[in-house]
C-alpha cells in the first residue's frame, strides 16, 4: 500500500508545521483530528436522533429533516434578534417550537399521505419531500439566499485549550447537548409509560388500541419529538454555522447515512454511527482534500451495507 | 347460573359489516347482560371475528348499532371503547413480540395511573396463571401459544374491563392449556365481569355458558340458553354427530 506511507506522511506535516517536538505533535494533531471528530459526531448523532425516531415508530422516512434544521437556526437567529438573549438560553424555545412544527407536520401533512390506498410509500416520500422544498422556498421568500450569522454569542468564536488541542466551545456544548439529548432520551423510553407506548407503537401500531393508547397521539408525539432534537442541533449549530436557505441538505445526506449506518430506527444505533461518522469524517478531511471529505462516509457506509445490510445495530 | 332481570351491558342490533363491499356479517342482533357469560360459535368463516372487531371499533359496521352500558360506541374509535372497560382479545392475540412480558402488562394498565390500580390486576392475573410470574423477563414471542394467550388475557384484564371479549383462545394450543384456560374463563367472571366468547369448540363452550348464539354465513341462525342450543337437533348433528 504505497499511499498509506504517504497519508502518515501527510499527518506528520501536518503536525510540525504547528509545532516543533516531531513525536508529541503527532500525538497532538491525532489526538486533535479524534476530539474534533467526536464532538462533530455527537452533533451528527443529535441531527439523526430524530429522524430514527420517526423512522423506528413508523417507517417513515422524513424527507424535510434537512429543512427542520434550517427552520431552526432560522428560529434562534430571529429569536436572538428580536430578543436580544444568548442562544444557550433560547435553545428551550427553539426545541418547542420545533416540537409544535413537527406534530403539526405529522397533523397536517405525514396523517393524510399515510391513509393512501394506493402506492403508500411513494405518497409519504413525495409528501415529506415535497415539504422539503416548500420550506426551501419559504426561507428563501423570507429571510432570503444570504447568509447569515449570529455575532457575539457567548461561546462563539472561543476555544478551550486542551494541552495543546484547540476545542471550540459551541462544538463541546454541542457535544454535551447531544449527550444530554440522549441520556433523557433512554430515559423516556426505558422509565416511563409514554416511552413504553412509543415501544409498543413501534412493535404493532394497530394494536395499541386494544390497551387504550391513541396512536395518532403517539405518532402526534413522536414527530414532535423528532423535530425538537433537531430543534437542539439547530440551536447549537446557529452558534457557529452559517445560516442560509440550503443549510440543511447536506447535514439531512448525512443523517440519512447516520440512521442506516446506526441501524434503521435503532435511536442508539445513531448515537453511535453519529460518532463514527464524525471520526470517519475528521480523519479523511486530514488525509484527502477537504473537498473529498464525505468521500470516507460514503465507503464506510458502503461497506456497512454491503457486509451488514441492516446496519450495525438494527434488529430487522 | 343466570341472573335474571339484571342489566344489558352489551347490545347489538342488527348489524352489518362488510370488506370491501362483500358482507361478512348481516343484520346480527346479540346482547350480553350483566355477569354473563356468552358464546358465540358457528363454522369458520361465519363471521365471529368480524361480529368482534365491530364491536371493538376495529371495524365498523355499515349499518346498525352498537351500545354498551346504555351509550352508543359504533362509530367510536377503538383506544376509547378500551377505555370505556370493553377489552378484547383477537384471534391473532396481537401481542407487542418483542417487548417483555412484564412490558406487555405494564401496557395493559396504560390508562391507569394509580399505583392501585396496577397493582390489584397484576395480582389477579398472577393467580390466574402463574405461569406467567416466572417469565416476566422473557419477551413474548418466546411464549409457547398457550402462554401467548394466557398473557393476552392477562393483559386484557390489566385494563380494568367491565366486559371481555375473547376470540377464539383454544386456536392452536395444547389439551391440557385448553382445560385450563377455560377455568380461567369460569374464575375471571367469578371476578365480576362479563364474558363474550367466540369459539368453534361449542361443547366446552356450552358447559361453562350461560347463553350462545350460532353464527352460520353472516347470520344468526339459533339464540337461547346454553341448555336449549345444547339440546337442539341440528346442533346435535352438526356438532356432536348424533
Ligand atoms: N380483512 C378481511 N378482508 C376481507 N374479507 C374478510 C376479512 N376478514 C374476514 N373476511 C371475510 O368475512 C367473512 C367472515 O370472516 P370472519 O369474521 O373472520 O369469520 P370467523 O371468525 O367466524 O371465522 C369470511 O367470509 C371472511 O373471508
Ligand atoms: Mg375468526
Amino acid at each position: 500500500m504505497p499511499c498509506r506511507e504517504h497519508r502518515l506522511l501527510r499527518l506528520r506535516v501536518k503536525g510540525l508545521a504547528q509545532d516543533n517536538g516531531l513525536k508529541t505533535m503527532t500525538f497532538q494533531a491525532l489526538a486533535q483530528i479524534v476530539v474534533s471528530g467526536l464532538l462533530m459526531g455527537l452533533i451528527y448523532a443529535l441531527i439523526a436522533a430524530g429522524l430514527s425516531l420517526i423512522f423506528g415508530l413508523m417507517d417513515v422516512v422524513n424527507f424535510a429533516h434537512g429543512e427542520f434544521l434550517m427552520m431552526a437556526m432560522y428560529a434562534m437567529f430571529g429569536l436572538v434578534l428580536a430578543l436580544a438573549v444568548d442562544p444557550v438560553l433560547l435553545m428551550p424555545i427553539v426545541a418547542g417550537l420545533m416540537f409544535a412544527l413537527g406534530a403539526i407536520v405529522y397533523l397536517g401533512v405525514v396523517r393524510h399521505a399515510m391513509r393512501a390506498k394506493v402506492n403508500a410509500g411513494m405518497v409519504q416520500v413525495f409528501a415529506t419531500f415535497g415539504l422539503a422544498i416548500v420550506l426551501r422556498g419559504l426561507a428563501q421568500l423570507f429571510f432570503t439566499p444570504d447568509f447569515r450569522s449570529i455575532p457575539n454569542t457567548w461561546l462563539g468564536g472561543k476555544t478551550l485549550n486542551l494541552g495543546g488541542i484547540f476545542l471550540p466551545w459551541p462544538q463541546l456544548f454541542g457535544g454535551a447537548v447531544s449527550i444530554a439529548a440522549f441520556v433523557g432520551l433512554y430515559l423516556l423510553i426505558s422509565r416511563t409509560d409514554f416511552g413504553r407506548a412509543l415501544a409498543a407503537t413501534r412493535e404493532d401500531a394497530g394494536a395499541v388500541a386494544l390497551v387504550g393508547i391513541d396512536r395518532n397521539k403517539v405518532f402526534t408525539i413522536g414527530w414532535g419529538l423528532g423535530a425538537g432534537l433537531v430543534g437542539l442541533a439547530g440551536s447549537v449549530m446557529a452558534i457557529f454555522f452559517y445560516i442560509h436557505p440550503d443549510v440543511g441538505g447536506p447535514f439531512a445526506l448525512t443523517a440519512y447515512v447516520t440512521v442506516a449506518l446506526g441501524g434503521f430506527g435503532s435511536i442508539f444505533g445513531a448515537l453511535a454511527a453519529g460518532v463514527i461518522i464524525g471520526l470517519i469524517e475528521a480523519i479523511t478531511a486530514t488525509i484527502l482534500p477537504t473537498e473529498m471529505k464525505s468521500l470516507g462516509i460514503y465507503a464506510a457506509y458502503l461497506a456497512v451495507v454491503f457486509v451488514r445490510p441492516r446496519g450495525l445495530f438494527g434488529n430487522i | 347460573m343466570l341472573i335474571w332481570g339484571t342489566a344489558t351491558v352489551l347490545e347489538v342490533q342488527s348489524i352489518t359489516t362488510t370488506y370491501q363491499g362483500l358482507i361478512a356479517i348481516s343484520d346480527v342482533s346479540i346482547d350480553v347482560k350483566q355477569g354473563e357469560i356468552v358464546v358465540v360459535a358457528g363454522a369458520n368463516g361465519a363471521g365471529k371475528s368480524t361480529l368482534l372487531k365491530s364491536i371493538s371499533g376495529m371495524e365498523r359496521p355499515k349499518s346498525g348499532s352498537v351500545s354498551f352500558e346504555g351509550s352508543r360506541i359504533d362509530g367510536v374509535a377503538g383506544h376509547d371503547i378500551t377505555a370505556r372497560g370493553i377489552a378484547y382479545v383477537p384471534e391473532n392475540r396481537r401481542l407487542f413480540p418483542r417487548l417483555s412480558v412484564r412490558d406487555n402488562l405494564m401496557l395493559g394498565s396504560y390508562l391507569h395511573r394509580k399505583k392501585a390500580d396496577r397493582d390489584a390486576p397484576l395480582q389477579q392475573v398472577f393467580e390466574l396463571f402463574p405461569r406467567l410470574a416466572e417469565r416476566l423477563d422473557q419477551r413474548a414471542e418466546t411464549l409457547s401459544g398457550g402462554e401467548q394467550q394466557m398473557l393476552a388475557i392477562s393483559r386484557a384484564l390489566m385494563t380494568r374491563p367491565k366486559l371481555l371479549m375473547l376470540d377464539e383462545p383454544s386456536q392452536g394450543i395444547m389439551p391440557k392449556l385448553v382445560d385450563e384456560i377455560f377455568r380461567a374463563i369460569v374464575t375471571i367472571r367469578a371476578l365480576g365481569l362479563t364474558i363474550l366468547l367466540v369459539e368453534q369448540r361449542l361443547i366446552e363452550s356450552l358447559e361453562i355458558a350461560d347463553r350462545a348464539f350460532i353464527l352460520q354465513t353472516g347470520r344468526v341462525v339459533l339464540a337461547g340458553t346454553a341448555d336449549e342450543v345444547g339440546a337442539n337437533p341440528d346442533i346435535r348433528r352438526a356438532y356432536l354427530g348424533m
